[in-house]
């Protein structure tokens, strides 16, 4: 399995087959159609124990629909699936697990009113002599699994209490109770700060040494380089380009990926003149709801006309939580807030956003979509073409702004009725970015804009935000992704614990110097 | 998959397939097939009076249906409407008749109100009903289920103290008029069901309001992140369907010539399994008042036909039940099919 250095389609056979002596999992030839159209064509590959294959494409070039197929959700149309040489059919995800291959969706699968300890041990509870649930077992094994994940998560707490990084590791802390020979991670990083990162790979190197197989799915490809052996790249259902993870580059596996080659991402532009002030934070505090929820303190800045401000911080240290008080969806505590040289205090969302102030949230399924409504009235939800008399609305204009805006952000839809969830994950955000660029907002707040989105539509929205900031929008920029902030930023503060703890210029900053900053207590920085 | 080509973005792609079709006009096509077998079991079925006859039945609770419809739509429930019709239509008739003194005699001049009055009593009692279990739902988020449970103990317990047990009867001819009277061939509470379905039906479609009820169903913290007033809109959908058990109080008090705090039990259960029926989902966010207008035209079709075809009442009880949930399991399976 030699990967093939051109670019071209169909450049590798996809009838090669697997050695199946060494492999643990065996997939040849696998096929899947959904209502004619067929979404997984021939696609072979193996897994082997103790090592890491990375499974790259794009949103849409099948990776789910394989993941889905080997992890027991749903059955091939074609080709075969062995197991340690043997050939298997899977009934179902049990089914799956039973035999060894656990995965982890980049969806979480949690139960969020469950304790971490209960989520660990879901279907499987262990019972004591009378049948009764062992919950002292239960808990010390849950620490002990924790602690083999350095997470520092009570076995008592509730799913539902956890950060979005503290969720994934308890999914992760699943998968290894389930003892499984191959682990499969959807896009496990993709919330993760750089420090919860490093402990994942250590924790997936850990697991390979023990004789784990995992197969890797991101779309940062910097840690596919660092972590993987081997490779697959998928495009349009089929395998375009495998082999040594040593024997490609970045530049070839975002080729095979995408199909063409990428505008040199490079740094931001030299920064324009910047206008006037737009944003002034003073001393801002949250007003403090909980002991245990982040509490933002004394934070002072300001962001002015068309520039890109980037907001680096770890998960959890209040970066969100900033975002949210500007936007008044949290209470202010103390402090002020200026906006256009005017004193600006929210009391909700509709206060900001007739004052020209967006916010794209971080959680796309919980914060921003609306699930079961069509494209256009996930697009007009804020209101984007002002009704008529008696709240009339006017879908025709409605529809030529949206109309608009598909060309602007490169959106790819079937049709502006066609249901929110039909779309990829970055189709989708791009129709978010769209529900608040029509509005023409002076302040926009950008919350983890390119979680989840593959590579191509992550292209496209960073340069919508620099086409945005050189139009004159002055932009917060959050992010767990350091080359993003890295990327677009003209400045950079640093966010710990609630306190900003440092200010770079773009240029001068590099990831070393921004993890310092994020990491290290105010007084060492 | 993605597919784009240069103009199919303001064009609606009609339904591709058989199975998009039935899932989309389920209800309508199990109407069809209901009215087609009682047609074809007992021919007088489908006579034009007793065509009226069954709208005429269904008026009532089909007004509440569509305010029902708005607070479903936004993942809520109303458990409280059939006591809230009694009690409005005991407020009604005590309007009208200027007291409980009066409560058997017919009202001629001076000692009661005229009928406008009455209507405008009942439906403001309902609103008010409705908002206030609309505060405790929104501001408080005590469970819709728990408030409106609550609810519709209060309001018959409030509509015995009214009625002091006992039923008010005997209303002049311009109150009786809503409930009985006929313009040409229609009865007059077919008309006025109608007046608020358009009404609904638009409110919903086509404006910023009806837009806000389905965004704050499908997304509340989306919807309120969008800056949409996400608590005054709760409280609304529960006034709009007070409002409707007001109006639906007046028209049933009116119809009988009679009110009593017996009136409308289980008028709850017709009304939603008839915004159900009609394919608004319960998880919020997806419906329209035409599915509404379906499901209530099935349940009338339903009670009507099974009694000319002379079914016992006790055997009915068993089918509508059996029915309800055939319907809504089709649905769901089509649905689940198609995807």
């Amino acid at each position: 399995m030699i990967g093939s250095g051109s670019n071209a389609r169909g450049a590798v056979s996809s009838g090669g087959v697997a050695p199946p002596d060494e492999a643990f999992l065996g997939v040849h030839d696998l096929t899947k159609n959904f209502f004619g159209v067929t979404v997984l064509d021939g696609v072979s590959l193996s897994l082997t124990a103790g090592k890491v294959h990375a499974l790259l494409g794009e949103n849409g070039a099948g990776k789910s629909t394989l993941i889905n197929l080997l992890s027991g959700i749903h059955q091939p149309d074609g080709g075969t699936l062995r197991i340690d040489g043997q050939v298997v059919a899977f009934s179902g995800p049990t089914d799956a697990q039973r035999r060894g291959i656990s995965t982890i969706h980049q969806e979480f699968s949690l139960f969020p009113t469950l304790t971490v300890a209960e989520t660990l041990f879901a279907g499987r509870l262990p019972v004591n002599r009378i049948g009764l649930v062992d919950w002292r077992g239960i808990a010390a094994k849950t620490e002990a699994v924790m602690q083999q994940l350095g997470a520092d998560i009570a076995p008592g707490r509730r799913v539902a209490d956890l950060s979005i990084a503290e969720q994934q590791l308890v999914e992760i802390g699943r998968a290894l109770t389930l003892k499984s020979r191959l682990i499969i991670m959807d896009e496990p990083t993709a919330s993760l700060t750089p420090r919860e990162v490093g402990r994942l790979k250590s924790v997936i190197r850990s697991l390979t040494a023990e004789g784990v197989a995992i197969l890797f799915v991101s779309h940062r490809l910097e840690e596919v380089k660092e972590l993987s052996d081997s490779f697959t790249v998928l495009r349009d259902g089929a395998v375009v380009a495998r082999g040594e993870i040593a024997d490609a580059s970045i530049d070839d596996l975002v080729r095979w990926m995408v199909g063409r080659d990428l505008l040199e991402e490079g740094r931001h532009h030299a920064i324009s003149t910047p206008g006037a002030i737009v944003l002034e934070v003073d001393n801002l505090s949250s007003r403090p709801r909980s002991a245990r929820s982040a509490f933002v303190e004394s934070i002072s800045f300001a962001v002015r006309s068309g520039e890109i401000v980037g907001l680096a911080g770890l998960v959890g240290a209040g970066r969100t939580e900033i975002a949210r008080l500007i936007f008044g969806a949290d209470p202010i505590g103390s402090g002020s807030i200026r906006l256009n040289g005017h004193p600006f205090r929210p009391s909700g969302p509709g206060d900001a956003i007739a004052a020209g102030v967006a916010l794209v949230p971080e959680d796309r399924k919980h914060q921003s979509l609306f699930p079961s409504l069509p494209i256009s009235e996930n697009f007009a939800a804020v209101g984007s073409v002002r009704p008529g008399p008696f709240g009339f609305l006017r879908r025709k204009a409605e529809r030529l702004a949206l109309q608009q805006f598909r060309d602007r952000l490169k959106l790819r839809a079937a049709g502006a009725d066609a249901p929110i969830a039909t779309l990829s994950g970055g189709n989708q955000q791009k129709v978010i970015l769209a529900r608040w660029l029509v509005l023409k907002p002076r302040l926009l707040i950008v919350d983890e804009p390119t979680r989840g989105v593959d590579i191509g539509a992550k292209l496209d929205l960073h340069h919508l935000l620099r086409e945005l900031a050189a139009d004159g929008v002055a932009i917060l920029l959050i992010s767990s992704d350091l080359p993003e902030i890295l990327a677009l930023s003209d400045r950079i503060l640093t966010i710990r614990s609630g306190r900003l703890t440092g200010e770079l210029a773009g240029r001068e900053a590099d990831e070393e110097s921004l993890m310092r900053l994020m990491t290290l207590p105010k007084a060492a920085a | 998959m993605s597919l784009a080509s240069p103009t199919s973005l303001v064009r609606p792609r009609p339904p591709t397939n058989a199975l998009a079709f039935l899932a989309r006009f389920a209800p309508l096509i199990f109407l069809l097939l209901l009215m087609a077998l009682f047609t074809f079991l007992a021919p007088r079925f489908l006579s034009s009076l007793n065509l009226f006859n069954v709208l005429r039945q269904v008026s009532i609770f089909g007004i509440v249906a569509v305010g029902m419809t708005f607070v479903i739509l936004t993942r809520g429930i109303d458990l409280s409407i059939g006591a809230l019709i009694a009690l409005t239509g005991l407020v009604a008739a005590v309007v009208a008749k200027g007291g409980v003194t009066g409560r058997f005699e017919l009202t001629s001049g001076g000692i009661g109100l005229a009928w406008y009055w009455a209507a405008l009593a009942a439906i403001l009692v309902g609103g008010i009903a409705g908002a206030l279990q609309g505060v405790f739902v929104a501001k408080f988020t005590v469970p819709a289920f728990v408030v409106t449970l609550g609810g519709m103990t209060i309001f018959r317990g409030l509509a015995l103290i009214i009625g002091n047990g006992g039923p008010i009867s005997g209303f002049d001819e311009n109150f009786g008029w809503f409930g009985r009277g006929m313009v040409g061939a229609v009865p007059v509470p077919v008309i006025v069901f109608l007046v608020v379905v358009v009404i609904a039906g638009v409110v919903l479609h086509s404006t910023r309001y009806g837009r806000s009820v389905y965004a704050i169903g499908s997304n509340p913290e989306a919807a309120r992140l969008c800056g949409l007033n996400v608590n005054r809109t709760l409280i609304s959908v529960y006034a709009l369907t007070g409002l409707c058990s007001g109006l639906g109080g007046f028209l049933l008090a009116s119809r009988l010539n009679s009110a009593e705090a017996v009136a409308g039990s289980q008028y709850e259960l017709n009304v939603i399994a008839a915004v159900v029926i009609g394919g608004t989902s319960l998880y919020g966010g997806t419906g329209n008042i035409a599915g509404t207008v379906i499901g209530t035209l099935l349940i009338g079709v339903l009670l009507n036909g099974l009694v000319i075809l002379n079914v016992s009442p006790y055997v009915q009880q068993l089918l509508i039940g059996a029915i309800i949930i055939g319907a809504v399991t089709f649905d769901i399976l089509i649905k689940k099919y198609k995807r």
